[in-house]
């Protein structure tokens, strides 16, 4: 069955919707554990003021991407949701305690009761990651489903390949959140988080060499995609050159560099991953044009995304402006 | 089907646990930001730094709430898959659009502009910044709108038709978003955000009024939540007899079963007004019943003799759980009479120029701040129950919505959630009455007062 192309503007809209959700919120996220593991309270203020104004913003993506996936695939929501019924509400329940200790810790009555705080935003970022991961892994390794519902045992998720993904995206997020404290942050911390970037980004892109090299083995459709000749060898190729400008960032003035090119490398994992799944959204056997509404409720919605995503993602960016810059605390200027 | 119960069951006290908190939370975000939105307006048209004062004291309020509000929401966009997959794949095409809008429209407006409305006034300027505060009470209420319009299709489904395997399709949406219980619920929701706001900012203030009564800005906040009580009880109480009158016409069962009515009275013999009862499901009748004849009537038909639809009218397995739908009606009009009670003698106080010194007065201020909000979740409870046993009013059973999920998974995450919640937000709860107990300071900082000058290139 051939995809029509409301359908793929449905998918390109969802898609763009997780991605984002990703980029965004991915990298708060590894800021949060990375801010865990910090020592200095100096520098944890730090880290703490270089997300608050904008982390809320990040994290609606993730209530875009669930709402896009209920109302562009319902079918697909309504099997992969139950599927990982565990692992989602560990999550929701995960990025509670994350949104609470990132508001709540400048009322802390002690410094200590403080270091709690962030311990308990450490396990919430990172379960939150470790969560993602898991259900990334599981949607590609396949969710059993007969007609238009689940029918696993809800155990699925349990799995070497999707545990490992999990471990892949906490890798990866912490690797986002050193650059992002590299770019927003001054002398030690900067220098600090440029040695943890660096060493997460060989971490993070070896793992994910694996992580492509296990999925070939998963499905036919997926090795025959990712070892084609015009998949692989144009993504290695831009692999290469994003860890090399990467690399370079580190010496340049301009300070964004390495997030942008770590941002690049998410965004070279998430092709791939589509080109794999095409035209499926959930392996083994649902595709997109099976899953997707009718035509009346995409029309009806891709419309509301042509319009009101270009303001939304205009005002964001704005949002991001007024607070962007290099943060120096306990300074007046 | 004992299996299935029990899943049912379970299914759905884990969203009525995560729904019932995160109302209270949205409503809070709804009727501060509109407050915050009205006391800048006034700080710029005036100068006067009490209202800036006052505005920075919310402000740090609205940021423990909002944040905590946006994480426990994002959990209901997923519940729907979670427990209720098969509800999705029936009227997914329906309900799914109206949630994206609410995202689209709303949420991102609210956090989007969010950032700036608590950290960017020295940033931006009053003038953007007002802006953005606008942007985030705006973006409150277009998030009511939509939600309140995908639950009210549910409640008076319109503008489908039903294709061969039994999915909802959406034909027109005009009519399905303003589909015809729509305008009144969003009208009594909105009211009870903001009366149930107002309550508690007269409690807060009434509480600190006890400790320091010449603090202007306790008797600033004291004053206006009690202008909005004045205002908008009544109003409530009107649109609540309409949206009753019309609920009537759409949803006879649930009248019945919030009347506690049993069997229809003889022609001529009008309602009764039933003030007590103990509805028995199983012998289909009252225990100990108090009523008084024929009131029932007045606010039921608007007159003395007119009768509605009984209990026994329909099939036993069409009308709700009568109990909760009984009570929680009762509890939500009683909590309403006292508001009403409460702003007429707030006028008399005001008059008299003893609002904020009579120290009894004060203190019933503080045990009533939770009843706008306890009266909202016990509309809710009218409402949600009493549409049972469907999720689309007549056209879907709750049994037929939920999801094939272990009953282990549900009855153990239920648990978990709701110890979790209990724990979590009873935390919440208390810093933010120790926040609370400290009345609103001249030169009150906002929330993060640093943050404008650590960040930036300036």
């Amino acid at each position: 069955m051939d995809t029509d192309w409301l359908t793929l503007l449905c998918a390109a809209a969802l898609a763009f919707s997780v991605m984002n959700y990703v980029l965004l919120d991915g990298t708060d996220l590894g800021v949060g554990i990375l801010l865990g593991l910090t020592h200095s309270s100096r520098n944890r203020r730090a880290m703490a003021v270089t997300i608050l104004p904008i982390w809320d913003a990040n994290e609606t993506w993730l209530v875009l991407g669930g709402g896009g996936l209920l109302a562009l695939f319902p079918l697909a929501y309504a099997i992969l949701l139950p599927a990982l019924y565990v692992p989602f509400i560990a999550m929701f329940l995960a990025l509670i305690l994350r949104a609470m200790a990132l508001e709540f810790r400048d009322h802390a009555p002690s410094e200590r009761v403080k270091r709690l705080i962030d311990g308990v935003l450490l396990c919430g970022s990172l379960c939150t990651g470790l969560i993602q991961g898991i259900v990334l892994g599981t949607l590609v390794k396949g969710v059993p489903h007969l007609g238009s519902q689940y029918s696993g045992d809800g155990r699925e998720w349990l799995e070497p390949f999707p545990l490992f993904c999990g471990l892949v995206l906490v890798l990866g997020y912490t690797w986002l959140g050193a650059c992002w404290l590299y770019w927003r942050t001054v002398d030690e911390l900067q220098h600090r988080s440029a040695r943890q970037a660096k060493q997460l980004a060989w971490g993070t892109a070896g793992l994910l060499l694996v992580l492509v090299a296990w999925t070939t083995t998963l499905h036919d459709q997926y090795s025959q995609r990712l070892t084609a000749p015009v998949v692989w060898v144009p993504a290695v190729l831009i692999l290469m050159a994003l860890l090399a400008v990467f690399r370079s960032g580190f010496r340049s003035r301009f300070d964004w560099v390495p997030l942008f090119c770590a941002l690049g490398v998410f965004v070279l994992a998430f092709a791939l991953m589509l080109v794999a799944l095409y035209p499926l959204i959930i392996p083994p056997g649902l595709t997109l044009q099976a899953a997707t509404s009718k035509p009346n409720s995409q029309v009806f919605m891709l419309v509301g995304f042509a319009v009101l995503i270009p303001v939304t993602l205009i005002y964001n960016t704005y949002g991001f402006r007024v607070f962007s810059g290099k943060v120096r605390v306990g300074t007046k200027s | 089907m004992e299996a299935l119960d029990s899943v049912l069951t379970a299914a759905r006290a884990q969203f009525a646990t995560t729904i019932s908190f995160h109302i209270v939370l949205a409503a809070f975000t709804i009727g501060l930001s509109n407050f915050l939105l009205v006391l800048e307006a006034l700080w710029l048209k005036t100068g006067r730094e009490v209202y800036l004062d006052v505005y920075h004291y919310w402000l740090k309020i609205f940021a423990l709430n909002v944040a905590v509000g946006t994480a426990s929401g994002l959990i209901l966009e997923y519940q729907f898959g979670l427990n209720w997959s098969r509800l999705v794949v029936q009227a997914g095409d329906i309900l799914g659009p109206l949630m994206f809008y609410e995202v689209l429209a709303a949420f991102f407006l609210e956090a989007g502009f969010l950032g700036i409305m608590l950290f960017g006034l020295k940033k931006v300027g009053p003038r953007l910044h007002f802006f953005a505060t606008g942007a985030v009470a705006m973006g409150s209420l277009i998030s009511a709108f939509w939600i309140l319009s995908a639950n009210s299709w549910m409640h008076t489904p319109a503008g489908y038709s039903m294709s061969g395997e039994g999915r909802f399709l959406a034909e027109d949406w005009w009519a399905i978003i303003f589909n015809p219980s729509f305008p009144y619920r969003l009208a009594h929701m909105t009211l009870a955000a903001l009366l149930g706001s107002a309550t508690l900012v007269a409690g807060a203030s009434a509480w600190q009024l006890l400790k320091s009564s010449h603090n202007p800005r306790a008797r600033l906040q004291l004053s206006m939540a009690f202008w909005t009580v004045v205002a908008l009880t009544p109003a409530q109480i009107v649109v609540g007899d309409l949206h009753g009158e019309h609920t009537l016409k759409v949803q006879p069962q649930k009248v019945a079963a919030i009347e506690g009515s049993w069997t229809r009275p003889p022609a001529g013999a009008g309602e009764p007004l039933r003030l007590f009862g103990w509805p028995d499901m199983s012998e289909r009748r009252n225990h100990w019943e108090v009523a008084i004849p024929r009131i029932g009537s007045l606010y039921l038909r608007h007159d003395l003799s007119g009768t509605i639809a009984a209990l026994d009218e329909f099939a036993p397995e069409d009308i709700p759980p009568v109990p909760p739908v009984f009570f929680a009606f009762r509890l939500m009009v009683g909590l309403g009479l006292m508001m009403l009670a409460q702003g007429i003698a707030s006028l008399v106080l005001r008059f008299r120029k003893r609002l904020y010194i009579a120290r009894g007065w004060l203190w019933s201020c503080v045990l009533m701040a939770p009843t706008g909000f306890v009266a909202m979740l016990s509309g809710w409870i009218v409402t949600e129950v009493g549409r049972q046993p469907f999720t689309v009013y007549g056209l879907l059973r709750t049994a037929d919505s939920v999801s094939r999920v272990s009953r282990e998974q549900v009855v153990t995450s239920t648990w978990g959630i709701l110890l979790f919640y209990l724990l979590v937000f009873g935390i919440g709860l208390w810093v933010l009455m120790r926040l609370l107990r400290e009345p609103p300071r001249r030169g009150e900082p906002g929330p993060q007062p640093t943050l404008p000058d650590e960040t930036g290139r300036s």
